[in-house]
């Protein structure tokens, strides 16, 4: 009777895991080795993959360095960025906003993120394209700026699309914060300026690395941004994979970038994780 | 700081305000507003192409949120039972499934499904009776496989952190109470999770309904409204093209509210 109760709560359990036990598997683990596979292969003359096994394509990283100097420049650039923009804002939704006005000043940094990140770039490729600033800055006599299909643009992108995901995780280690600390740095006569240096920004760092890491692992794999304000000027390794797949058809040098691209991906999050680790617990960060 | 705060909100919200006011546009200006008109959203609704493109998106987006959610859910519930060890691996793979990037996602697809599918395609040509053997290839379904991963992981993540935030207590009085371990779901466990579970269903859907980059490498010959959208920019920027935009922020903000809703009663209490 025992033994038969064990067996079928194991049986339930295995039930309720299976599935997604099984989608993982077969839609994550396979294809990845897959793509690992084909890596290691060689490109077939009427392009797709010729099994082999020859590090050739690893070899030739070198021929689209391009995209990844841009890519490994710009991701950690646009991640600063965001933080220097979005560390004021969740200071102030944690500590110095109203309370009665927190959720809605909240619900407004975090609504923007679920909104199609191509609608949001399209609406700066319409105001920085020819008919919409530049065009407004002609009528003030300021002529031939260039705005749109510049590393600016795509740094602008880069602020705009990912400031919500930067500012949510500082927000939450901010709100967490046990204000008795500030307290009592002031009362043992501690200016504003080094509570806030001394107490409030070590605390709120595995906030700020936990943004730091989203938002550098996201751009590292960004396409949209670069394509649509970089107009193929500002070359990402997301753009490189595109057109190594669905243009060119070289699939076995394609998946090697990928590969190469998920390394790069997995030691950024270690580096972040080694560092949030180091101050205090981390903590589960509210995306929603 | 409030300058600063108040400078953010406007740079936020101005862009998509004004692609929402220009959709409104009677001419096709993107600077001047030369009067009010409904007629591109007109134009919109009555093109073809686009109603295709939004038919297919809803089938890839309520399948995928549906399967999603109900494997994501069941997983949530189940990893409260298995050994550490297989917690561990399960969270591994689904902080992956939200870590790798999306263009990686759609080419480790792309590679593994083309090349079964070429093998599945010979072995059924080879045994098929008729003259015309059925071919399998991209389309909806390996958008929904795609999608789903990454949206299962979300839901399983979501109402994980529900179940956690639930009282042990409330569970072990129903069974004290005689509830078989059934109706202790039904009854206790089940309504509790439900705002969290609905809240994963409408994120799942958002995610998938605005996903560009995963669907472009899968999708095959089929289009999504991100893949219309995306191409008639790059035809060029047309007041057609805001309204279609102003409607697809519009679903997509009455979605992420309601799933804020959904969850309000545990953000009020952390």
């Amino acid at each position: 009777m025992a033994l038969q109760q064990e067996t079928r709560k194991k049986l339930v359990t295995l039930a309720l895991v299976g599935p997604a036990g099984l989608w993982l598997f077969v839609f994550l683990v396979l294809p990845f080795i897959a793509m690992v596979v084909f890596a290691f292969g060689k490109r077939a003359p009427e392009g797709g993959y010729q099994p082999a096994f020859t590090f050739e394509q690893f070899a030739n990283l070198g021929s689209r360095a391009a995209a990844f100097v841009n890519t490994l420049m710009l991701a950690p650039v646009g991640a600063l960025a965001c933080l220097l923009i979005a560390y004021p804002v969740a200071y102030y939704l944690a500590v110095k906003a109203s309370p009665r006005h927190r959720l809605l000043l909240v619900s407004l940094v975090v609504v923007p993120f679920w909104t199609s990140l191509l609608v949001r770039t399209y609406a700066w490729m319409y105001l920085l394209g020819a008919r919409g600033i530049p065009h407004l800055l002609e009528l003030l006599g300021i002529e031939n700026v260039r705005l749109i299909n510049t590393p600016g643009a795509v740094l602008l992108g880069i602020v705009y699309g990912y400031l919500p995901l930067m500012i949510m995780p500082i927000y939450v280690s901010l709100e967490k914060l046990d204000r008795r600390l500030l307290e009592a740095s002031a009362d043992l006569g501690a200016k504003p300026v080094s509570t806030f240096f001394g107490i409030t920004v070590p605390l709120s760092l595995p906030g700020v690395m936990t943004g730091l890491a989203l938002v550098t692992i996201l751009l590292l794999g960004e396409y949209l941004i670069p394509q649509l304000l970089g107009g193929g000027k500002v070359f990402f390794i997301g753009n490189a994979l595109v057109d190594l797949f669905l243009q060119s058809r070289n699939w076995p040098f394609g998946s090697a970038i990928a590969v190469t691209l998920v390394v790069v991906v997995v030691i950024v999050l270690m580096i972040a994780m080694r560092i949030a680790w180091r101050f205090a617990g981390t903590r589960q960060v509210d995306l929603v | 700081m409030r300058a600063l705060v108040t400078f953010v909100y406007v740079f936020l919200y101005t862009p998509i305000v004004l692609i929402v006011l220009f959709a409104f546009n009677s001419g096709r200006s993107a600077s001047e507003f030369t009067g009010f008109s409904t007629q591109w959203f007109g134009k919109a609704l009555s093109n073809a192409f686009l109603m295709d493109a939004l038919e297919n998106s809803l089938i890839v987006g309520l399948t995928s949120a549906a399967l999603a959610t109900v494997f994501g859910t069941m997983a949530a519930l189940g990893l409260e039972r298995v050994s550490p060890r297989t917690r561990a691996v399960f969270d591994a793979l689904f902080a992956a499934a939200i870590v790798v990037p999306g263009v990686v996602i759609g080419i480790a697809t792309l590679v593994a499904l083309v090349e079964v599918f070429g093998i599945a395609n010979s072995v059924i040509a080879s045994v098929w009776p008729g003259a015309q053997p059925p071919r399998l290839q991209l389309g909806f379904g390996s958008i929904i496989a795609a999608h789903g991963l990454f949206t299962m992981a979300l839901v399983t993540m979501i109402v994980k952190a529900r179940i956690a935030s639930l009282g042990r207590d409330i569970v072990e009085a129903s069974s004290d109470l005689y509830a078989t371990p059934m109706t202790t779901f039904w009854q206790i466990v089940f309504p509790q999770i439900l705002p969290s579970v609905l809240a994963g269903f409408l994120l799942a859907f958002t995610f998938s309904f605005d996903d560009f980059i995963i669907a472009f490498f899968v999708a095959g010959s089929k289009t999504t409204l991100p893949i219309y959208v995306f191409a008639s920019i790059r035809r060029g920027v047309t007041p057609e093209i805001n309204a279609i935009a102003a409607m697809v922020l519009v679903a997509s903000l009455i979605l992420i509210l309601s799933a804020r809703f959904l969850m309000r009663d545990r953000t009020a209490t952390q």
